[in-house]
């Protein structure tokens, strides 16, 4: 008797939480019928806005990766004084209020900011452009990749890389025929998740570019600015990104599934944790 | 044929691995774990980098700290075979054969017996399939060096015998410096022509494998290579004869000089069984319980008191040997050294 209580108590519980979960994106897609959010996404604000996401967002990936990979495999690879102040410096934007990241920014990059008087004494302006979104962008969304690529390199045993070096291969080739490969599958997780966090970037990017048609104003930009004005647009840029979100989870969990079976050590599982 | 010279001093976590080493053909390190015998193969490939010393085959210098010259571990001709092999999980028996060298990969997948496999991922393979596929790769590179970090290690006992045997042949055929790392004696006796005792970084002996069993320089010589060892205060008797007095009380005769404490090494093939006491040439009978019977192919191993003897399965059946009775163990002092003891 108490034991189905307990069991219907589980129940009531899971019910109660999926629900409060489910619902607000729900009613995202119920709120108005699917036809008008779908005439909703030509408006110009919705374009423009899509626009501007995909293309800072995809300039900051650009630069995350080419970045962000040789620094996550040196951490990885290498032990030295002072690399877990590394990786902890690398970490901190992941917990630092999107406002202080806004700040920070525009501390470094404004117009009397630390670099950025330099840069404007050579007629560089950075605050306000989508140069600026695209660094804002670039500095919320890289930890999560660079993190999660620091652990798929640290799972690659290193014998691996010694049995390249011994079979003739040099460092580059080493990188891009046994480590990259054997580490894809975390590489892409952390990229899809930086992707994600990138596109939803709001806090910083508003404090540190604004918010303008265009040129700054990016999706979640645009939700915040159309919200008084036209509430259907807010929900057609919101059901959008809600698809390109569960896009991305689901591509998450089927790189999981890629992963190479051959793989013979259990690391599989270890380099999914990106949490 | 080049050799193979190795001369260099490398600091490990607990101690120093300091080292010199002459191989023109096979060698065995063998050796307690951790003794440093894997660093000693990872220093001639250049994965690791000695702060002091020299190695070069030949005339092809790959290290030389005091002409700072160090050669990267791709511009050492070594194959080098992984305790676990370390084969390439991502691609196949053909890619991981093919990755020194495109030219020659089916050659060598002919010649190891793994086409059928050469589509396969190494997850997929049987240990003896993989340990075939690990040398096929190392000998691809075409290297002038052969490094074998416990070849034989990862495999069970079934397959170990046949692979031993496959190795032995093909290491005679290659006739190239060789270095074989092993825990297990036999195995180093049976592919090696000289072995070398590494202890705590530092070579103990270095021998044929017959006269590491004929004349272990120390305790852990003796002991590595299967033979009883007996601790014992030990005295003179006369110009011939040295007695040694056992921690479990017995006296022991041998013709080797000895004094203070010693172990006495004894072969358990040199050791008779008896059930009654005998009366022969062996000057030497210790009677104790019969402590295990074990049978190792077509021989038993009996340990009888503080000793281990190795007799025939036949005699083993005629003299009922049995777990809990007693027998005489009998040998004669001819068939004992002595070795100091710290």
């Amino acid at each position: 008797m108490r034991k189905a209580l307990l069991a219907l108590l589980y129940f009531l519980a899971a019910v109660v939480a999926l629900a409060f979960l489910a619902l607000p994106i729900v009613a995202i897609f119920v709120h108005v019928p699917p036809g008008r959010l779908i005439d909703q996404l030509s408006n110009p604000v919705v374009t423009d806005a899509l626009i501007v996401s995909f293309k800072t967002t995809l300039i900051a990936q650009a630069f995350i990766l080419l970045f962000g990979t040789p620094t996550a495999y040196l951490l990885a690879s290498r032990r030295f004084p002072g690399r877990s102040l590394c990786v902890t410096l690398v970490e901190l934007p992941l917990v630092l209020p999107p406002a202080v990241a806004g700040i920070g920014l525009l501390a470094a990059f404004g117009r009397f900011g630390l670099l950025g008087s330099s840069l404007s004494a050579a007629g560089i302006t950075i605050p306000f452009t989508q140069t600026a979104v695209t660094i804002a962008v670039a500095f919320v969304a890289s930890p999560l990749y660079i993190r999660q690529a620091i652990a798929a390199f640290e799972t690659i045993d290193p014998n691996l890389v010694a049995a390249s070096r011994t079979l003739g291969a040099g460092p580059a080739r080493t990188f891009f025929r046994v480590i990259l490969p054997l580490s894809r599958g975390g590489l892409a997780a952390g990229e899809a998740l930086a992707f994600a966090r990138g596109l939803g970037e709001f806090g910083a990017t508003i404090m540190f570019a604004g918010s303008l048609q265009k040129v700054t104003q990016t999706l979640p930009l645009a939700i915040y600015a159309e919200f008084e004005v036209n509430f259907d647009v807010t929900l057609a840029i919101s059901a959008l990104l809600v698809l390109i979100s569960a896009a991305v989870l689901i591509s998450l969990k089927l790189t999981s599934l890629w992963q190479p079976s051959e793989q013979i050590s259990s690391s599989r599982f270890a380099r999914l944790s990106w949490s | 044929m080049a050799t193979l010279r190795a001369d260099f001093i490398l600091p490990l976590r607990s101690f120093e691995l300091e080292l010199a080493l002459e191989v023109d053909r096979t060698v065995a390190l063998v050796g307690p774990s951790g003794a440093g015998k894997t660093s000693v193969l990872r220093a001639i490939a250049g994965l690791v980098r000695p702060p002091r010393g020299r190695i070069a085959l030949g005339d092809d210098v790959w290290l030389d700290t005091a002409r700072r010259l160090f050669r990267k571990p791709d511009e050492r001709r070594v194959g080098l075979v992984f305790q676990e092999y370390a084969l390439f999980p991502h691609l196949t028996v053909r890619q991981n054969v093919a990755y020194a060298g495109r030219e020659r990969a089916d050659e060598y997948l002919e010649r190891f017996r793994i086409s059928h496999l050469a589509d396969a991922r190494p997850a997929a393979l049987s240990g003896g399939e993989r340990q075939r596929v690990a040398v096929a790769r190392a000998l691809a590179r075409g290297p002038g060096v052969i490094l074998l970090d416990e070849p034989l290690s990862a495999l069970d006992a079934h397959t170990k015998g046949a692979v031993r045997a496959e190795l032995q042949e093909l290491l005679q055929e290659l006739a190239l410096p060789t270095i074989l790392v092993t825990h297990d004696f036999e195995d180093a006796a049976a592919l090696a022509d000289l072995v070398g005792v590494i202890v705590d970084g530092h070579l103990r002996q270095f021998a044929t494998p017959s006269e590491l069993v004929d004349r272990p320089t120390d305790a852990f010589v003796a002991s590595f290579t299967g033979a009883n060892l007996l601790r014992g205060k030990a005295r003179r008797l006369d110009d011939d004869m040295t007695v040694v007095q056992l921690e479990t009380g017995e006296l022991v005769y041998s013709t080797e000089w000895g004094e203070g404490d010693v172990g006495v090494v004894i072969y358990p093939w040199e050791v008779s069984i008896g059930r009654l006491q005998q009366h022969d040439s062996a000057m030497n009978l210790i009677q104790g319980e019969i402590r295990s019977v074990a049978a190792l192919g077509n021989r038993v191993r009996v340990r009888i008191g503080p000793i281990t003897a190795e007799v025939t399965a036949s005699s083993a059946d005629k003299l009922e040997l049995a777990r809990g009775g007693t027998a005489f163990a009998s040998f004669k002092a001819t068939g004992t050294r002595l070795v100091p003891l710290a």
